[in-house]
C-alpha cells in the first residue's frame, strides 16, 4: 500500500494554507501538483544542460538533444510503445487530436466518410472533428451514453461500418469518471479495419497503458495530468500510421532538405516536430513518468481505488447529494450535485474551507445535456490524497448546506 | 448556532452569502416570462454554462415590467432578481445608469458618489472580492444591455 501522508510531502505547493486552512487539492484531472523530483529536473535543465537541441554540434547542444531524446526513450518505455519514434512531443492532449485531425484526417477523410465520437467525449475530442467534418463533408456519429454512464456499447457496433474512417474515443471520462474498455472498443473496430485514436488525458495517470496491448493506433495525453509540467503532451502512434501521415506543421526540425522546388521531410517522428520544442518540459515529463514508476501502479491503483471508496460512501452521508452516473468502472472522481445549491457557490465555499475543487460543465457540455445538468461539482483523487481530505470535503459540504438552510 | 459562523474565514463568506442574497436566490422576484415583452434577450456564461433569458416591457422609453428565467448559482440568480427589482420603472437611460454604477461597485475598490443610485444592489459589493465571481453577478446586466439593443444573438460574460 502507498503512504500518501509520504507522498504528499514530496509535492511542495500541497504544503499551504488557503483562506488560514490547509490545502485541500481535489482538482488533479483539471491539473495535478508537480513533485520536487519533477521541478528539480526542469531547473537543472536551465542550469546545466540547455540550449537548443538538434541543430548545433557544440557540446550544451549535443548534451541537450541527448537528453531530450533519452526522455522520449523513457516516454515510450511508459506506455509500452515498440519504437520511441511513435512518440512526437506536442503541447498537450489537444494538440495531439487536433494534430491527427488535420494529418490523418484532412488527408485520409473524404466526404461521407464517418468518424465515430461519444457522448462522453470532452470538447477536445469534439470539436477538431467537428471542424473536420465541416471542412471534408465528412459525417459525425455519435456513441449514446447509457444512464449508468457507460457507453452504449450496443449502438456503438450498429455504427460500425464501411464507411467508418476513425474511432475517436475517451479512455476516461473527465466529467463522470467512466473508464471505458477500450482495449474491447479497440478490438470490434479493428474488425471493420477502423483506426482508433484513444483520448488519455484522464487514462494514462490511473493505471499503466500499454499501447501495444491495447493495439490502438493512435493515444494522446498532457503532461501536466501526469504530475509532470504543462505544455507538453504526447502523442503515440503507430509507425505505419505516421509514416503515411503528411506533417502537421511546416518549420525548423522537421524537414530533410528544403529548396523552393521541394522539400523533403524529416523522418518520423521529427517529421511532426516543427520549431523548437519545450526542451525543459520534455526533461519534466520524462522526471514525472520515473517518478510514477517509482510509486508503481499497482500502489497506485489500490490506493486510488480504496480512496474512491471512502470518498463514495462518504458522500452518500451528505444529504440531497447525487452522485452522477453509476458506471461498471470508474477512475477515481466524482462527479456531484448537491440539491439547491449551485455547483459554484459549492465551489466558493468549499474553497474557504481550503479545498479546492473543480465546479461547472467540465468541457464535456454534451454529457452535461445528456444528464439535464448545467454544473456539477467534481472531485478528483490523486496519488497524494488521503482520508483526511474526503473527510475536510464532506465536513465543507455540510457547512454550504448550513449556509443555504438559513 | 452552528460552528462555521465563528471561524475567519467563513465570515467573509457570510459577507458574499448574506441572508437577502441566499432569499433572492432561492425567492427570486420576477422569475418567469414575460407574455407582454416588447424586448428580451439572451446570456450565457460559458464558463459555468449558466443561462438567462430576460424580458422587459418598454413604453416610451420607459422599462413598466422586467421578468427573467434560466438557471445560475446564487450570485447570478440573485443578482438577476435585484435587477428586475430595480429597474421596473426606470427609464432606459436610468437603467444604463445604473448598470455603470453596479458594475462600478463590483469591480472597483474605491467607493463613488454613484453608489448612491444603487439601493438594495449594494448588498452585491461583496462580490468585488471574488473575481472569479463577478461574471455570475454581472450576467443579468449584460444582457439587459443586449435587451435593450434587440441583439439576436445571446450575449457572453466572455468579451
Ligand atoms: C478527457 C480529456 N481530454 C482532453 C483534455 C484536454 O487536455 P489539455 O487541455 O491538456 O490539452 C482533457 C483536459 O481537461 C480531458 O480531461
Amino acid at each position: 500500500m502507498l503512504d500518501a501522508k509520504a507522498i504528499k510531502k514530496d509535492f511542495p505547493a500541497l504544503n499551504q494554507q488557503v483562506h488560514g486552512k490547509d490545502l485541500v487539492y481535489l482538482d488533479s484531472a483539471a491539473s495535478a501538483q508537480k513533485p520536487q523530483a519533477v521541478i528539480d529536473a526542469i531547473v537543472e535543465v536551465y542550469r546545466k544542460d540547455y540550449s537548443n537541441v538538434h541543430r548545433g554540434v557544440h557540446t550544451l547542444s549535443e548534451r541537450a538533444t541527448r537528453h531530450f531524446e533519452a526522455a522520449r526513450e523513457t516516454i515510450s518505455r511508459f506506455i509500452g510503445a515498440q519504437d520511441s519514434r511513435e512518440i512526437i512531443f506536442v503541447r498537450g492532449t489537444t494538440e495531439a487530436i487536433n494534430l491527427v485531425a488535420h494529418s490523418y484526417g484532412r488527408h485520409c477523410i473524404k466526404k461521407d466518410d464517418e468518424i465515430i465520437i461519444s457522448e462522453m467525449e470532452h470538447h477536445s475530442n469534439i470539436i477538431p472533428w467537428q471542424l473536420l467534418c465541416e471542412q471534408t463533408g465528412a459525417i459525425l456519429r455519435i456513441i449514446p451514453v447509457t444512464n449508468s454512464g457507460d457507453l452504449d456499447e450496443t449502438a456503438f457496433k450498429k455504427l460500425c461500418s464501411s464507411r467508418t474512417k476513425l474511432l475517436a474515443i475517451t479512455h476516461v471520462s473527465n466529467a463522470i469518471g467512466t473508464i471505458n474498455p477500450i482495449k474491447a472498443l479497440i478490438a470490434e473496430a479493428h474488425r471493420h479495419n477502423i483506426p482508433v485514436l484513444i483520448d488519455g488525458a484522464q487514462g494514462i495517470m490511473h493505471q499503466r497503458v500499454d499501447v501495444q496491448d491495447l493495439d490502438c493506433d493512435f493515444y494522446a495525453f498532457s503532461g501536466h495530468k501526469l504530475y509532470g509540467p504543462t505544455g507538453i503532451g504526447v502523442l503515440y502512434g503507430k509507425t505505419k500510421w505516421l509514416e503515411a501521415m503528411p506533417p502537421y506543421q511546416g518549420g525548423g526540425e522537421m524537414i530533410n532538405q528544403v529548396s523552393f522546388e521541394k522539400t523533403t521531410y524529416a523522418n518520423i517522428p521529427h517529421k511532426f516536430e516543427a520549431g523548437t520544442p519545450d526542451i525543459a518540459s520534455v526533461a519534466g515529463l520524462s522526471a514525472a513518468c520515473n517518478y510514477i514508476q517509482q510509486v508503481g501502479f499497482e500502489a497506485i491503483h489500490q490506493h486510488e481505488n480504496a480512496l474512491l471508496h471512502y470518498a463514495t460512501e462518504a458522500l452518500m452521508t451528505v444529504p440531497e447529494l447525487r452522485i452522477i452516473g453509476n458506471p461498471t468502472e470508474r477512475a477515481p472522481l466524482l462527479s456531484f450535485t448537491v440539491e439547491h445549491i449551485h455547483a459554484h457557490d459549492l465551489g466558493t465555499i468549499l474553497d474557504h474551507a481550503g479545498v479546492a475543487i473543480r465546479t461547472g460543465h467540465h468541457c464535456a457540455m454534451p454529457l452535461m445535456k445528456r444528464y439535464g445538468l448545467a454544473a456539477t461539482a467534481r472531485a478528483s483523487l490523486a496519488i497524494y490524497n488521503t482520508q483526511h481530505d474526503i473527510d475536510v470535503l464532506v465536513e465543507g459540504l455540510h457547512k454550504a448546506r448550513g449556509i443555504f438552510k438559513r | 448556532m452552528n460552528d462555521y459562523q465563528h471561524s475567519d474565514s467563513f465570515d467573509n463568506l457570510f459577507e458574499l452569502y448574506q441572508e437577502v442574497i441566499i432569499d433572492h436566490s432561492q425567492h427570486p422576484h420576477h422569475f418567469g416570462a414575460l407574455p407582454q415583452a416588447t424586448h428580451h434577450a439572451e446570456g450565457v456564461n460559458p464558463l459555468c454554462g449558466d443561462t438567462l433569458t430576460l424580458y422587459l416591457k418598454i413604453e416610451n422609453a420607459v422599462i413598466r415590467d422586467a421578468a427573467f428565467q434560466g438557471h445560475g448559482c446564487a450570485i447570478s440568480t440573485a443578482s438577476a432578481s435585484l435587477l428586475t427589482d430595480s429597474i421596473i420603472g426606470k427609464s432606459i437611460d436610468e437603467a444604463k445608469r445604473l448598470f455603470e454604477a453596479f458594475h462600478q461597485l463590483i469591480t472597483s475598490e474605491k467607493e463613488t458618489a454613484a453608489d448612491n443610485m444603487l439601493g438594495k444592489l449594494i448588498i452585491l459589493a461583496g462580490v468585488k472580492n471574488y473575481p472569479a465571481r463577478v461574471k455570475c453577478a454581472t450576467l443579468a446586466w449584460h444582457t439587459l444591455q443586449a435587451a435593450l439593443r434587440q441583439d439576436a444573438q445571446p450575449v457572453t460574460t466572455e468579451a
